[in-house]
């Protein structure tokens, strides 16, 4: 919380500040103290808390017209489609409102990955963030199950399977989540009522994350820590608002794009298939936001092994904190882990693109190695390349280099506003 | 208080030990309806078998029929069929079973048409030992239904079955 105490200007909201102290914690969000030299990778946190929202106010109202049943899931969704008012709309917004959410929070990941925003003393709020993108995986996972589509059953089928390969269990925890012998009505309701939870834990993980983010301050583009307060930060209100604002809007556009222009782009023709038991569809494939890991776990040719290569592609990320040993924050100063850095995101993407073409033939041949390279990357260079690489010189503060402290660097150069501003 | 002095347990450690593990058996007895509701309930147990007339099925031919929520195959096999399956030697096998085992009338073979890997209905007729193939993650299974090539860990699995009477298949 903030250093300086705050006492409210008018008797009555001092009178409620000494019984709840709200307005001591607006008072902290607005005068927050952020870095001056925050680019626009950092509005990703607000576009994320937006999306949530979005997404918890049209799935409240999806959820007044859904219905729950096998028998009666899929033609519901049809009549919010064609009958309810804007119907259309607040379903495909919620339907793409998901895939956006999932573009933002890979850009926001993947923005702590380049400026080391998971290191010390930033750890937690690491580690909580990776927590909330689980929590997005398996709600998307349940969300997409809803409309009760071929797509909806087989991917359930296919991910509640996985639990199936624990040894002795598995067949006990598949009926249990099943409740039945297969993917059908109960496993339906019960993935209902999660769907409807899991966003307000996200949210409940949401208030830890920032709460977190406001005991060290944010990170910043050269990953050093704050100097002089007074001359590296600026009040959070109006300037981060007002950025973030900015960087929301043109996010909108293109959310819009997809909700107005091809609202089924992102998703699957066999989903508008009711969904058939007895009929497995020819291809089937995740939504793109979970390919990587699906190209992950069929790349591993026993059921077991292939589970658990997936889940630690998640968990390696949970303990990466200590895997990266550089004490230097941003890639800016690491000019060899610079280059590993954009071959982990061509890594990822190849990934993405092979767990989206057949099991089969070459497809698996990259997959298979580009699912090595994703744990040499976490497991064997950063741990190695902390400890071996020459960093460049880091500045002494955020204001040095902008002052003309350093004039070889890009960063400084490339943020020609703040010079304005000095 | 030293280290090196072990306190002697009083009335009071009795008490809080004698409390806490009242207290965990209660949570336990709480916790365990809520876990267990979601476990198949009594509905969902009865429908455990079914009838099939079969009297239809062609040699060569193939039904699939909905049992539990599953698909069960069931295959008329024909001469070749069954003389490709027996002749395999055990120690090709990934998941050795004896096809004589698998099926005890050897033309007809009865199975769960699920995938032992990822729960998928295979394809009749497709795959590498002219028999079964799942599109999802690319399992061969032979003509007696054994995973032969690919990420499935065991054969289909035969349900408990029996014949009625010649045309009649009671499964579960």
């Amino acid at each position: 919380m903030s250093d300086h105490e705050y006492t409210p200007k008018s008797k009555v909201g001092k009178w409620f500040n000494d019984r709840l102290p709200l307005l001591t914690l607006a008072n902290h969000l607005t005068d927050y103290p952020t870095p001056k030299n925050l680019n626009y990778w950092w509005t990703f946190g607000g576009i994320l808390t937006f999306c949530l929202i979005t997404q918890i106010i049209t799935g409240i109202v999806l959820g007044m017209h859904y219905v729950a049943h096998a028998d009666l899931a899929f033609q519901s969704v049809e009549h919010i489609m064609r009958d309810v008012n804007y119907g259309w709309l607040i379903r495909y917004v919620h339907a793409n409102g998901a895939s956006m959410f999932f573009l933002a929070v890979y850009i926001h990941i993947f923005r702590s990955l380049y400026y080391g925003s998971y290191k010390s003393p930033r750890e937690v709020i690491w580690i909580i963030g990776m927590l909330i993108y689980f929590l997005m995986m398996a709600t998307a996972f349940m969300g997409y199950v809803l409309p009760w589509g071929q797509m909806s059953f087989w991917g359930a089928t296919v991910i509640t399977n996985l639990f199936s390969a624990i040894p002795l269990v598995g067949e006990s925890i598949t009926n249990w989540l099943w409740g039945g012998y297969s993917v059908d009505n109960p496993t339906l309701t019960r993935f209902f009522s999660l769907h409807y939870l899991f966003p307000f834990l996200i949210l409940g993980l949401v208030v830890l994350h920032i709460w977190a983010l406001h005991v060290p301050g944010n990170n910043n583009p050269i990953g050093i820590d704050i100097k002089k307060p007074s001359k590296d930060t600026v009040p959070f209100h109006p300037y981060i608002v007002i950025k973030d604002a900015f960087a929301l809007l043109i996010f909108l556009l293109i959310f819009a794009f997809f909700v107005f222009f091809s609202p089924n782009i992102l998703g699957h023709a066999d989903n508008y298939i009711e969904a058939n038991p007895l009929v497995t569809p020819a291809h089937i494939v995740p939504e793109w936001y979970l390919l990587p890991f699906y190209a992950i776990l069929r790349s591993v040719p026993d059921k077991l092994l292939g589970v658990i290569a997936m889940f630690a592609a998640i968990f390696v990320l949970v303990i990466l904190p200590w895997l990266d040993t550089s004490k230097v924050r941003s890639t800016v100063f690491r000019p060899i882990y610079k280059q590993f850095y954009w071959f982990l995101v061509a890594d990822v993407l190849i990934l993405g693109y092979v767990g989206a073409m057949p099991a089969e033939g070459l497809y698996l041949l990259i997959a298979r190695v580009a699912t090595a390279y994703y744990f040499a990357h976490f497991l064997i260079i950063l741990p190695f390349l902390g400890m071996k690489e020459k960093t460049t010189p880091l500045p002494l503060s955020i204001t040095e280099p902008v002052l003309g402290g350093s004039t070889d660097m890009a960063m400084a150069r490339n943020n020609s506003d703040f010079k304005d501003k000095l | 208080m030293s280290d090196s002095e072990k306190k002697k347990p009083n009335r009071r450690d009795f008490i809080v030990t004698a409390t806490t593990a009242a207290g965990a058996v209660g949570v336990g007895a709480v916790v365990w309806p809520l876990v267990d509701q979601m476990n198949p309930d009594a509905s969902v147990k009865a429908l455990a078998s079914t009838e099939v007339d079969i009297s239809a099925v062609e040699p060569g031919q193939s039904i699939t029929v909905l049992w539990r929520g599953k698909p069960v195959f069931i295959k008329r096999r024909t001469q070749d069929e069954i003389d490709s399956a027996r002749a395999v030697d055990l120690s090709e096998l990934k998941h050795p079973e004896k096809d004589e085992d698998r099926a005890i009338n050897p033309e007809w073979l009865v199975m769960l048409g699920v995938c032992t890997h990822l729960g998928c209905v295979p394809l009749n007729d497709k795959g590498d030992y002219g028999a079964w193939f799942c599109p999802c993650h690319g399992s061969h299974y032979d003509t007696s239904g054994r995973i032969r090539k690919g990420p499935a860990p065991t054969n289909m699995e035969v349900p408990k079955y029996e014949f009625v009477n010649s045309n009649t298949i009671k499964i579960g």
